[in-house]
């Protein structure tokens, strides 16, 4: 039986032995890296017994906290990811010249550049910047959970589920070779008819799902779910910033569906959407892409603005200054952002009148940018600055900001542009603002929440190491690459010519290790923090001087977040409560109103996967099943109407009552 | 929810909400609908949008004219609205909590979609087997993409609306339900509202072009 072909292409599609990339030295060294990883993480949990308790209180939760943590732990494992692909794409720029091909063949360091963009975007800045407003939000707000609980577990399962199937490119198969965005014509079946961009367009949309779902959570969470008294106006700048970003995405994302839903028409049914005859429209692809792509990059900024909002007025000891500006430049920033895409490609010939008003568009984002950068130095000026590690972190982002946002401009002129368009200066561009603005500002936000999370600071040593390496390395990494770019080298070269290059690309080379350093660092800085957690321990749940609610109540917070829901009439709402005098309720404590777990969405959200592998290898009969299923089990979870439950009065008052013994403890040592 | 008196000269300020109601299940339901129906809208526009562009590109293959029916399509659009205005019914019954009239007018209603999805079936097979398939030019590629993700829409509500017939008969006309039903009749007439975008962008413009 298994000696005929038609049966084993019925049964594995397109999959065969030869899919697994045995003759790759580097991917075999990787799996088996990965795979002792793996072992060794299953055997320890197995060893501890930890499944039961992991599949309780972690994959079926649906509190917005332990969601919170778990897109945060997904952000850091794919940075990983994401970074080694970065460093092995700068060895072999700085090795490939005089003749070397470097180490790396073209089919592979394709895949590198490729999957580095869709991971470095989709898997670590997305997941790190939604897990950060879906901890912190909520709490921010005053409320006891996002409004659909069960949607939130789903949205976060989802999201793996497109990690998985990214990763699971690198050793069944192969990954996309057409650049993070995957223009047609390159993308089309006659140009990638393996299943790299197969990969690429069920990863990203079993993940986009994830992502809209979450944001129309966060938004009607935000509409809804204030605390009294907390009015649009006295929302904390990070909450602001949540809600525009998830506005931005619910209006964005589901273009990036109905786009790469087209594009898979082009490649499953042979429609002509993005081909170059039969009418077919390749540029279209790129407009509609961008449609998304730009909206994208303001989805991940705008909370890391909100962090550094926060964090500014925390360690300066002020207020912020020019709340209402601040939040009128947030909106209007989000509004420009869909008014800019085709700054991407000024160079498709529309024309001097069409880029000029892109070109014009694009430049007055930057005021209201610049605002805000002026509402932050004029926060810190004459307070009392405390240069923790989150205030470091925002200053750095200050400095490297205002760098990348000139850059932008400059690319943002049309002329300009047509000389620095998809060069080396556009990647250091991008670079400048996406690790500067975002990653710094997640960097920041991690150090000051963590020890809302856990109880207890990250450790301040191995942090401060860790920020100097990013930042030094920062710099060395990607000013080579403006300088590269005005010579006029483009990205995405795997060997070069011209020798006299070679030292700024060794130079970049040496940058990236730095990062690698502070990458390291970081993690040190965690398993140190978590060793010395006694030492770094806080009891009181506030342990910077916090202004906003999310430090009124004990770290890690109880389930139900507040035993009783807060009345706010300032914006710095925790502020006001210390200022005039407010005493923790010490009893009368109530019943509290909870969401029950459920294990519907991890279900669903490995089903809407495997289905996703079935399409990706023609394993027809595997993508029907998982359809059924996902529907069989999508309609029995709406049977289930008994979603909430009681947290008993005498628990509530057991667990306050034991803040209650922890905080007089910490008082007394 | 009860605030003691706020006033910020008296000397006790109240911090807490003292005597606190959750949140009733399902305070969020129908603004959370309307957001994702408004994203859902979106995909609807980017199809649209995409019609826009290349519905004139022909690729020397059929036009509009050539293939499309308009007294069909009329057909087909009466059912389409005929079911959007049972479904109302069936709202209007539902506020009487008549649970059987309300399951009547969903019946009605789903009878209607599925001869609405009948003749635009009927109407793709003929197309089909005139050589004017998806594949045949960008003008038909975004055609079918276009009006068959409406009757995937249609057909996802059908599968929807006999859920809710179940639970209905399952459960009556319970809080939940009534939500439920709330939100399908939403979907219900957006998917009309585009329908009639769909109605004059692709066919009678099109007869036009």
């Amino acid at each position: 039986m298994f000696n005929n072909p038609e049966i084993i292409k019925t049964i594995f599609g397109r999959l065969t032995l030869e899919s697994l990339p045995l003759h790759e030295p580097i991917v075999v060294g990787t799996f088996a890296v990965v795979a002792t990883g793996g072992l060794a993480l299953f055997a320890a949990v197995t060893y501890f017994r930890l499944w039961s308790y992991l599949w309780r209180e972690w994959f079926t939760t649906v509190d917005h906290k332990r969601i919170g943590i778990m897109y945060m732990i997904l952000g850091i494992v794919m940075l990983l990811r994401g970074f080694a692909d970065a460093i092995m794409m700068r060895l072999q720029q700085a090795i490939a010249f005089n003749g070397s091909e470097g180490y790396l063949t073209s089919h592979h360091y394709d895949q590198i550049f490729t999957a580095h963009g869709v991971i470095m975007i989709f898997f670590v800045a997305m997941p790190l910047v939604t897990g950060l407003m879906n901890y912190v939000m909520p709490l921010q707000i005053g409320a006891r959970d996002v409004s659909f609980p069960f949607l939130n577990n789903f949205s976060f399962w989802m999201t793996v589920g497109g990690a998985v199937l990214v990763m699971a490119s690198l050793f069944i198969g192969e990954f996309a070779r057409t650049g993070w965005l995957a223009y047609p014509p390159l993308s089309n079946i006659g140009y990638s008819p393996d299943v790299g961009v197969d990969y690429y367009i069920w990863g990203l949309q079993v993940a986009g799902v994830g992502t809209t779902l979450s944001g129309i959570n966060l938004i009607c969470t935000i509409v809804k779910l204030r605390a009294p008294g907390m009015t649009m106006m006295k929302m904390p700048v990070f909450t602001w910033t949540s809600l525009c970003t998830n506005v931005l995405i619910v209006a964005s994302f589901p273009v990036l569906t109905a786009v790469l839903v087209l594009l898979s028409l082009d490649r499953y049914v042979g429609t002509n959407f993005f081909t170059n005859d039969f009418g077919g429209s390749p540029m279209m692809y790129v407009n509609l892409i961008w449609i998304w792509g730009h909206p994208e990059v303001y989805i991940l900024v705008l909370p890391a603005f909100g962090i550094f909002s926060e964090v500014t007025a925390t360690f300066s000891g002020k207020r912020l200054f020019g709340y209402t500006s601040m939040v009128y430049a947030t909106v209007v920033i989000t509004i420009l952002s869909y008014l800019v895409w085709l700054h991407h490609f000024f160079t498709m010939g529309s024309g001097a009148s069409v880029n000029s008003f892109f070109g014009i568009t694009t430049m007055i984002i930057s005021i209201p940018t610049g605002a805000k950068m002026f509402n932050w130095l004029f926060t810190m000026y004459r307070g009392r600055i405390r240069f923790e590690l989150p205030m470091m972190w925002t200053i750095a982002f200050m400095l490297t900001f205002v760098v990348g946002g000139m850059t932008g401009v400059l690319l943002a002129v049309p002329p300009a542009d047509f000389v620095l368009h998809n060069s080396l200066f556009l990647v250091a561009h991008f670079h400048n603002v996406i690790i500067g603005g975002v990653l710094f500002g997640l960097f920041a936000g991690i150090n000051y929440w963590f020890p809302k999370a856990f109880g207890f600071k990250l450790d301040p040593f191995w942090g401060k190491l860790s920020f100097w390496f990013w930042v030094s390395g920062f710099y060395l990494a990607f000013m080579p690459l403006y300088v590269l770019g005005l010579m006029g080298v483009t990205r995405r070269l795997r060997v070069f010519d011209d020798p006299s290059l070679q030292i700024w690309f060794i130079l970049a080379a040496i940058g990236a290790f730095l990062i690698f350093l502070g990458i390291i660092s970081m993690l040190v800085q965690f398993a140190v923090s978590i060793m010395k957690r006694e030492q770094l321990r806080d009891v009181t749940g506030d342990p910077w001087n916090g202004r906003t609610l999310e430090w009124a109540t004990s770290s890690p917070p109880p389930n139900y977040n507040f035993a009783f829901t807060p009345v706010v009439y300032d914006n710095d709402a925790w502020w006001d409560m210390k200022r005039r005098g407010y005493k923790r309720p010490l009893s009368g404590f109530k019943p509290i109103h909870m969401p029950s777990n459920t294990g519907t969405g991890i279900i669903l959200a490995g089903l809407a996967t495997a289905m996703g592998f079935g399409l990706i290898w023609y394993i027809w009969w595997l993508a029907a099943v998982c359809f059924v299923g996902l529907l069989a089990v999508a309609i029995g979870h709406t049977f289930n109407y008994h979603r909430d439950f009681d947290v008993p009065a005498a628990e509530v008052s057991q667990v306050e009552d034991a803040r209650t013994r922890l905080i007089a403890a910490g008082a007394q040592s | 929810m009860t605030l003691a008196t706020v006033s910020t000269q008296s000397s006790e300020p109240v911090f807490h909400v003292i005597d606190e109601h959750a949140h009733p299940e399902g305070a969020s339901t129908m603004l959370g609908f309307w957001i994702y129906l408004m994203s859902d809208c979106l995909i609807f526009a980017i199809l649209f949008a995409t019609f826009g562009v290349l519905g004139g590109n022909y690729a020397a293959g059929p036009a509009p004219k050539d293939l499309f029916d308009l007294k069909l399509v009329a057909l087909n659009t009466t059912m389409l609205l005929l079911s959007s205005i049972t479904y109302g019914f069936a709202m209007l019954t539902m506020e009487k909590s008549k649970v059987g009239a309300t399951q009547a007018w969903l019946v009605i209603t789903g009878l209607f979609g599925l001869a609405f999805l009948g003749i635009e079936l009927t109407e793709f097979a003929h197309m089909i087997h005139e050589g004017a398939t998806p594949q045949r030019s960008a003008f038909l590629s975004s055609f079918f993409t276009l009006v068959g993700t409406h009757g995937l829409h249609v057909t996802f509500g059908l599968v929807w609306l006999t859920t809710l017939m179940v639970q209905v008969a399952r459960f009556g006309l319970i809080e939940a339900n009534r939500r439920r039903l709330m939100c399908l009749s939403m979907f219900w007439h957006f998917l009309d509202v585009v329908w009639i975008g769909v109605f004059t962008f692709v066919y009678l413009l099109g007869m036009l072009r």
